[in-house]
């Protein structure tokens, strides 16, 4: 393409430069001079005006270029997240797009006044999926406007979608699907197809940029060296440089069981110190924990495959490598088995019903066999298997980090963080099974010994920016950490504003999590009300959502007053039920209809005064 | 501020403020039990409850993990019926069984005191315990508390003419010494509300209550089961020609004592008279309200009524009791106490059969090989007679008439109960009280741990040829005497974990207090201890001679005539 003053940002004057000089270069030449002029955007905004640029020969140039931003459609990107990884990635993109002088607007789906996407000239989307193939809370608006009948046609929009997930739930990646669909649907041009990441989404998204990038530019008739999405991390964790590529390995100073005697459960109270870190949070952000798997299932395959567990292997592209028996620990999943992983596995084994059951490509019957069953179980049912150690290796995705949401405060606790972990454990198929990371900690985990963690901000879940404002917080079983940490950091600031906490979980005598903090903080006024459901001391199970309603009046007052809403915990039934009280209380004590409840919540939820960290 | 009693001793003692503004037993203990935030009470609630016949306890044995877990004690209440003598009914038995199933601990804990305490039971079912028990016609009204206590009766299973007719006099005390507040029915029964409290009277009582704890036995000798000296008021039964004519009265018995508080000591009661039968409620009442008028207030430590006759010395409390009757007791006239230990087995009486069953330290509950809980709810089943509750933790199936007999007999033999006779008459001999991990006050262990200090002692029996030799062993986890270890010819009082100080040289009978051979010992010293002193009695003991009276006379320890010799300096071995 011949650079005109028509399809270019430049003069005439600099389009004839430009045609002079970029014919002479060499391919190296534009790489460089491409990737020179991109990183070093900053400082030729500060610098323009007085440096002259001698190398390139290229000084009015550059100053010129700077003064007027390249003409191209506007881009929008919208993102929707729990984690925060779907903000952290739109902010790279959105970040190395100004980079390249496209116009840029980069917004919450919440945040995003949905009737305005008929103005959208280029759209990417970058979202999540939540549970069973839900979009996640800040993207329920956007979702549910574009699905209905209000949604304009989207004649003359691109878009691109990039969506997160996790493979082995049964509906990966379902709001990406539900967006890239309804878009085309709407008249939408597809500028470059979807790509679904499972969770270690890293290299497929920063693919997926490459590629969009690539289209975008054909308008911009410019070829730039594209970096790759490093740095991302950086951008979310603040002032530190530990992070979940390079994540900080902290010391665990406690780790206490939290239940007592006689209970169902066992949930883990951990407390890690992060001297020497500089990681930051706020109260309502998580802490992913890089994992290590069950060393008895490790042994158990590589007994059973008859491998070498010396022998070192190649991980990745970048060539890193590791002795089998580190990888199966520290690098690869292999508790959990999703469809392109059964495919591939298909391929290794010559086994008759493994091929039918991937050819059958019959979802129920490979989520039937997936579901509570690990790599163990795979390697057992289906040989012999055919493929070198390193072959079998590779079909493996990386072990995924844990997120668990912080129950500490930094003010009160400097230099810790602590966790609320519930053990997972069932028993299935004729084994005892164990989460990865809960089961590590619960049985394997002791103090004084490091667990490779990093900090994942959730601005989902925040502390309203008034002190003085009320807060009702909800959650039941571990789904009450992150309101240890509201209250710790509360108490630190010596806060005025009331806080009303509804706790559930099975047994008053063994369950009730923190339960003396709790009573003192209540004694202290720090915590002003405190209603507790257990289920299973009474004949009738007692929840949560039922304490809400037997206080519903108070609770609408609260409400009315400006309180925020905190959910956290279980999403399908927890979340759900206290969901439906809440509109319960707004339609009784508010004599609201149902559609005004719903808009009441709805409204509030914009407000960011209902925020849920539900899983 | 102007006197309230005759006598303080100097500013009153706290609980004497929580009992007046506790409206007469109300407190705050409805708005304490709706607080669903803990499992627990106020402490100031605490000490009101216990009037209502139970205390509040926390596991002890997982007080300190619980903490680490950042969990509240797991805190619990503890139960205690009203059972005058000790005497319930199948049908009271089976609800006593059920509910300790249900909302305790699934034990019953035959009590030091004749009736029945249940463990374990949480703040949301103590309200719902308490109605079903009186809901069986029992109640736990003065249970504990600063009033008299359950007054003990004999048991006496082979005279059971008399035992019926002292028995309805032990309940008749009993009920007339009952506070009269409407407190309990409010509270636990959801009766209607006395509409201002403050204007409720304690006629007996008062506003104040008493000072401390205060206690009533009657013993029909020739057995001293309820050892009547061990009690702050003692009824001895005089029969002539097999007919009850009346009864001697003791005064100013008592076990409990503080480690290191030499102003504190067991004593035994004193003898001042003999009174006719129909006067034994008035007597009760006169010797209360001078122990009411005159007890300490002011350091409960030295509140009971034995202080309080020492204070003031028997002649006086008996002139003044003479005053208040409006006649004077007669001379004490002459009896005889053979033992304070139950005889086992099955005995005839009026006609009837009685099973006295052992029951190890009180403790109804089914282990892996021995189903005792079980067989007695089965017996309670088909039983056309009575339970007893003996002084010594045991339980006398009672009333059994010649037909029944076969059919008990038969559970008896199917559920292997025991009547003890394969034990060592040391065994048999032998009661601990509760201690740890429910009771607040253990310092070591009792109930839990006798049983195997037993063990290693029977072998020491066993060689010595002492097995079938009746002495009696009592353990107590802390000094304040709840299974009377004052009055055990060995006697053990928890000090700290696994110590304990061991007492020597009272008398069978239970009419002499022991003495502090060592101190602060644990098992290998107390075996060390009393092994040679055993073996030694085995050959040198006279005709008949307890081993509590050998030990004096070899001069291991100093005979203790009155408690104030209790803490006289240790006789060296």
């Amino acid at each position: 393409m011949q650079l005109q003053e028509t399809n270019s940002p430049f003069s005439k004057e600099q389009v004839e430069l430009l045609n002079r000089l970029l014919p002479s270069l060499s391919s190296y030449q534009k790489i460089w001079l491409s990737g020179y002029l991109s990183a070093n955007q900053h400082g030729f905004e500060e610098v323009a005006a007085t440096t002259t640029l001698e190398q390139s020969g290229l000084e009015n140039e550059v100053s010129v270029q700077t003064a007027n931003q390249v003409k191209t459609r506007d881009i929008t990107i919208l993102f929707g997240t729990d984690t925060g990884n779907s903000k952290g990635l739109a902010e790279v993109f959105s970040q190395k797009l100004e980079d390249q002088n496209f116009n840029v607007n980069l917004s919450s789906m919440e945040d995003f006044k949905p009737k305005s996407i008929k103005n959208v000239q280029d759209l990417l989307i970058v979202t999540s999926t939540h549970g069973d193939g839900d979009p996640p809370d800040n993207a329920l608006s956007f979702h549910e406007f574009l699905h209905g009948k209000r949604a304009p046609k989207l004649e003359g929009v691109r878009f691109s979608v990039l969506s997160l997930g996790d493979a082995s739930y049964e509906f990966f990646c379902q709001a990406g699907k539900d967006f890239d669909k309804r878009l085309e649907e709407l008249g939408g041009e597809r500028l470059y197809p979807r790509v679904d990441c499972d969770l270690d989404y890293e290299e497929p998204a920063a693919e997926w940029f490459e590629g969009v990038l690539e289209k975008l530019k054909e308008d911009q008739a410019k070829s730039t060296l594209i970096e790759g999405i490093q740095g991302q991390e950086q951008s979310i964790t603040d002032s530190s440089n530990y992070s979940k590529t390079n994540p900080f390995k902290a010391e665990v100073l406690e780790n206490i069981n939290l239940n007592g005697r006689g209970s169902n459960k066992e949930t883990h109270h951990l407390e890690l110190d992060l001297e020497g870190s500089n990681l930051t949070f706020e109260p309502g952000d998580s802490l992913g924990i890089l994992p290590e798997n069950d060393p008895a299932i490790v042994n158990a395959i590589i007994e059973r495959l008859g491998w070498n567990p010396d022998e070192s292997i190649t991980l990745n592209k970048q060539g890193d490598i590791l002795s089998i028996r580190e990888a199966l620990s520290t690098y690869f999943d292999i508790t959990t088995l999703t469809k392109p992983l059964l495919e591939k596995a298909a391929e290794l084994s010559d086994n008759e019903e493994l091929k039918q059951l991937v050819e059958s490509n019959n979802r129920e019957d490979i989520t039937a066999y997936a579901d509570g069953r690990d790599l163990l179980d795979l390697i057992q049912d289906f040989g012999p298997w055919k493929a070198s150690a390193a072959d079998f290796i590779k079909i493996l995705r990386k072990l995924p980090a844990r997120l668990y949401s912080i129950a500490s405060s930094l003010k009160a606790n400097p230099d810790e963080v602590h966790l609320t972990i519930g053990k997972v454990s069932y028993h299935a198929h004729g084994r005892d099974r164990k989460g990865v990371c809960s089961g590590q900690i619960a049985e394997q985990v002791k103090t004084g010994d490091r667990l490779s963690v990093y900090v994942q901000k959730n601005d989902n879940f925040r502390l309203p920016e008034n002190p003085n404002s009320p807060v009702i917080m909800i959650g039941a079983g571990t789904g009450v950490a992150p309101y240890r940490a509201f209250l710790q950091e509360r108490e630190a600031l010596g806060t005025a504003g009331e806080s009303w906490l509804f706790f559930g979980d099975q047994h008053f005598v063994t369950d009730f999590l923190y339960q003396i903090e709790w009573q003192k903080w209540l004694k202290d006024g720090v915590l002003s009300r405190l209603d507790i459901a257990f289920s299973r001391d009474t004949a009738e199970k007692v929840y949560v959502q039922h304490r809400m309603l037997e206080k519903s009046k108070d609770l609408y007052q609260w409400l009315e007053k400006g309180a925020h809403v905190y959910v956290c915990g279980d999403e399908k039934h927890m979340a759900k039920d206290v969901h439906q009280a809440l509109l319960t209380i707004i339609e009784k004590e508010g004599n609201k209809s149902p559609e005004e409840a719903d808009d009441y919540l709805a409204s509030m939820r914009k407000e960011k005064r209902y925020q849920r960290d539900v899983y | 501020m102007t006197q309230r009693f005759p006598y303080e001793a100097g500013p009153p003692d706290d609980m004497e403020r929580i009992k007046e503004e506790s409206h007469h037993l109300r407190g705050k203990l409805i708005e304490s039990f709706a607080d669903p935030i803990t499992a627990s009470i106020p402490d100031e609630e605490t000490k009101i409850l216990k009037f209502h016949g139970t205390y509040l306890q926390d596991d002890r044995d997982i007080r300190n993990e619980r903490k680490k877990q950042k969990l509240e004690p797991a805190y619990q209440f503890l139960i205690r019926v009203r059972l005058p003598g000790g005497v319930a009914t199948p049908e009271q038995y089976l609800t006593m069984d059920k509910l300790s199933e249900t909302y305790g601990n699934g034990t019953l804990k035959l009590t030091t005191r004749q009736t029945f305490q249940l463990h374990g039971i949480l703040k949301w079912n103590l309200k719902k315990t308490l109605q079903e028990i009186n809901h069986s016609l029992l109640d736990t009204i003065a249970a504990c508390g600063d009033v008299n206590r359950n007054v003990m009766c004999n048991v006496n299973p082979d005279q059971s003419a008399v035992h019926a007719e002292v028995y309805e006099w032990a309940n008749k005390v009993s009920d007339h010494l009952l506070p009269k507040t409407k407190a309990y029915h409010e509270i636990w029964l959801d009766e209607e509300k006395v509409v201002d409290s403050r204007e409720e009277v304690e006629p007996l009582y008062g506003d104040f209550y008493l000072p401390r704890k205060f206690k009533i036995g009657i013993a029909v000798p020739p057995s001293n089961d309820i050892d009547v000296f061990s009690q702050d008021l003692g009824f001895i039964a005089i029969l002539e020609n097999e007919k009850l004519v009346g009864f001697n009265v003791t005064i100013g018995g008592g076990m409990g004592s503080t480690h290191g508080n030499t102003s504190t000591y067991p004593q035994v009661g004193k003898l001042i008279g003999f009174i006719p039968t129909e006067k034994i409620v008035d007597v009760a009442e006169k010797v209360l309200t001078i122990q009411r008028d005159y007890g300490n207030r002011s350091n409960r430590k030295n509140a009971r009524f034995k202080y309080t006759v020492d204070r003031l010395g028997k002649e006086w409390v008996l002139n003044e009791l003479n005053h208040r009757l409006g006649w004077n007791l007669e001379e004490a006239r002459p009896y005889h106490f053979d033992r304070n230990g139950d005889h086992y087995g099955w005995v005839k009486g009026n006609g009837k059969w009685h099973l006295t069953l052992f029951i190890q330290n009180g403790r109804v509950v089914d282990t892996q090989d021995y189903k005792l809980k079980t067989g007695l709810r089965e017996i309670a089943k088909v039983h056309t007679g009575d339970f007893r509750m003996t002084p010594n933790q045991n339980l006398i199936i009672g009333n059994v008439t010649q037909k029944m007999k076969p059919i008990i007999n038969e559970l008896v033999k199917k559920y292997g109960l025991t009547d003890g006779k394969h034990n060592s008459a040391l065994r048999r001999n032998s009661m601990a009280c509760v201690a740890l991990p429910t009771c607040g006050l253990a310092m070591a262990e009792s109930e839990r741990y006798l049983p195997s200090l037993i063990d290693k002692l029977e072998l020491i029996l066993d060689e010595a040829g002492l097995r079938e030799e009746e002495i009696t062993i009592r353990m107590t986890g802390c000094p304040n005497g709840c299974a009377r270890p004052a009055l055990a010819e060995i006697g053990f009082m928890g000090k700290g974990p696994g110590k304990y100080n061991m007492y020597l040289g009272a008398s069978f009978t239970g009419d002499r207090l022991n003495k502090l051979y060592r101190e602060n010992i644990g098992e290998d010293e107390i075996i060390a201890a009393l092994k040679p002193i055993l073996f030694e009695y085995a050959k040198e003991r006279q005709e008949h001679e307890h081993f509590g009276d050998y030990v004096i006379r070899a001069g291991y320890v100093k005979e203790v005539k009155s408690g104030l010799d209790f803490h006289d300096i240790p006789s060296k071995a």
